[in-house]
């Protein structure tokens, strides 16, 4: 299974307060750069999956809809799917598996959203995500609203627990606003951020500034996976697929404070036959600070519980030792779900990092992450076919 | 009278009808698997323990402490929104099931984890009296 197949094709449509376009749209538009970016036309698509964000909602069978607005004919492999972070992650997987058990041949996986709104005329103020302060009834009848909250009662555990402190998920933030100052399409290159800015940002939810929130984001992104043979003939170098994992606990990760990745790690590495020290880019899932250091944790980069710590050392940034979340991550760039660690991991394995170009780029680790450290995948990439 | 926005009403649903009454007489309850007596909140289908669907409502002492604890800055609901900020917590039941509560009666950032807390009844709407918990009195 491992380097059946690649990722030949990487498109990115404009991201964030991008108005006038629906989810459907920004699906439509990421493909048609993913194809291009690979050299590749419509014909040549014969499965497409999808990972519908919450602007979806309304579209039962997301991905026949796809197929509709995309004119496509006699596809061999089609499903909408929803593991939440853990998606993108998920549907390079079952691309692979269908590929090498020779069900189809090249395969878009794409995701897209439209959460945000244009400013109201009235107060001149954006939307900025509504669709995610949902709750139900009993929840809301508390005053509980929405995912940022969820993740916040599962980070002052940690804290409670480690002794996991406020400037360590700081120090997260601040690493990744360092990196996205390389990289272009990020929506705060050009907003340097400090720890002491940082703990002055207005609070969301304690124990989670505003800078520990990713930036939900407009816009669509999607990869193109295709069979090994004709990965070699595509316009850029392929990007292997050589491990994949997934893992899904269950539970309340409240009382584990551990998310899939202890699960999925293991058949994600054994497949690609490497280890940990091997990898050179990092690139993991990132809703807020708090998930990137449970995800240290999880897959062996510092014992449970010294996630803090690890990165208080300031390993992270770009004058740090570890190359993590390179494009400045969902917390800098932008909030594609699943999709923006794997894009990040394509641009750095392919060379194409600009600025922010790791010398060392062979291999690369992409975690996603989905509910509340709900599902889990990985992925394991890298420049050369074993 | 105040004009301020009413604070949601969470619906009656036919699952959680006997927790709503059982709240109305202010007794605190919570399910109770009838095959292996594993308590439960919310109200749920079956047990996912044994996967038994024959369950029972009993009352609980409404005793707990905090399991974990967040403050609220930002509501997606304008009554909550001008309370901000207020604290939210997952409550540890003494006798094994968590509910998530709004805690009363304590500044939020005075509430810690493990903090002993006891239920109360808070009034919503007409026909709905809410638990919610506050800092124990003893």
């Amino acid at each position: 299974m491992s380097s059946a197949a690649a990722i030949v094709g990487l498109g990115i449509t404009p991201q964030g307060k991008v108005y006038g376009n629906s989810a459907l749209g920004f699906a439509v538009d990421a493909i048609s750069l993913a194809l291009a970016d690979a050299g590749l036309t419509r014909d040549d698509v014969d499965g497409i999956l999808l990972n519908p964000g919450l602007t979806w909602r309304d579209m039962g069978m997301g991905s026949f809809q796809l197929q509709q607005a995309l004119g496509l004919r006699d596809l061999r492999l089609q499903a909408t799917m929803n593991l939440g972070g853990a998606t993108a992650g998920a549907m390079i997987q079952h691309a692979s598996q269908a590929i090498a058990a020779g069900i189809c041949r090249t395969v878009v996986c794409v995701f897209s959203d439209a959460p945000l709104q244009p400013p109201s005329p009235k107060t001149g103020a954006a939307s900025s995500g509504a669709a995610y302060q949902f709750s139900r009834g009993w929840e809301a009848a508390h005053g509980f609203f929405g995912v940022n909250a969820l993740y916040a009662l599962v980070a002052k555990r940690h804290m409670h627990r480690y002794g996991t402190t406020q400037d360590q998920l700081g120090q997260i933030a601040v690493a990744q606003r360092a990196w996205a100052r390389g990289n272009p399409a990020a929506q705060m290159a050009d907003r340097h951020l400090t720890l002491e800015e940082y703990r002055s940002s207005r609070w969301i939810v304690e124990p989670f500034h505003l800078f520990d929130c990713c930036l939900v984001s407009n816009g669509g992104l999607a990869v193109v996976v295709t069979a090994a043979e004709r990965a070699r003939d595509c316009a850029k170098a392929p990007v292997w697929i050589r491990g994949m994992g997934q893992g899904h606990p269950g539970g309340d990760p409240a009382d584990t404070l551990t998310s899939g990745a202890v699960l999925a790690k293991g058949p994600a590495f054994e497949m690609a036959g490497v280890s940990l020290t091997d990898i050179d880019v990092l690139s993991l899932y990132d809703c807020y600070t708090f998930t990137v250091l449970i995800t240290l944790e999880d897959y062996g980069f510092c014992e449970k519980g010294d996630g803090g710590a690890f990165v208080a050392e300031r390993v992270t940034g770009p004058d740090g030792g570890l190359a993590l979340n390179t494009g400045g991550g969902q917390l800098s760039s932008f909030y594609m779900w699943g999709m923006t660690p794997i894009s990040e991991a394509v641009i750095q394995l392919r060379g194409e990092g600009g600025a922010r170009q790791v010398p060392k780029h062979d291999l690369a680790l992409v975690s996603g992450n989905g509910g509340v450290l709900s599902t889990h995948s990985t992925l394991v990439l890298a420049r050369q076919a074993v | 009278m105040t004009s301020a926005p009413a604070k949601p009403i969470p619906e009656i649903t036919p699952a959680m009808q006997p927790f709503w009454e059982a709240a109305r007489h202010r007794e605190l309850v919570v399910q109770r698997c009838r095959a292996c007596g594993t308590l439960r909140f919310p109200a749920r289908i079956v047990c996912s323990r044994c996967l038994a669907h024959d369950v029972e409502w009993v009352p609980v002492s409404g005793r707990g402490e905090v399991f974990s604890v967040v403050v609220m800055h930002q509501a997606a609901h304008p009554a909550f929104a001008a309370e901000a900020p207020y604290a939210v917590a997952v409550v540890a039941l003494e006798e094994g099931a968590r509910m998530l509560s709004g805690i009363v009666g304590c500044a939020p950032h005075d509430i810690t984890i493990g903090m002993p807390v006891e239920v109360e009844f808070e009034q919503r709407g007409p026909e709905v009296l809410l638990p919610v918990f506050r800092p124990a009195s003893r």
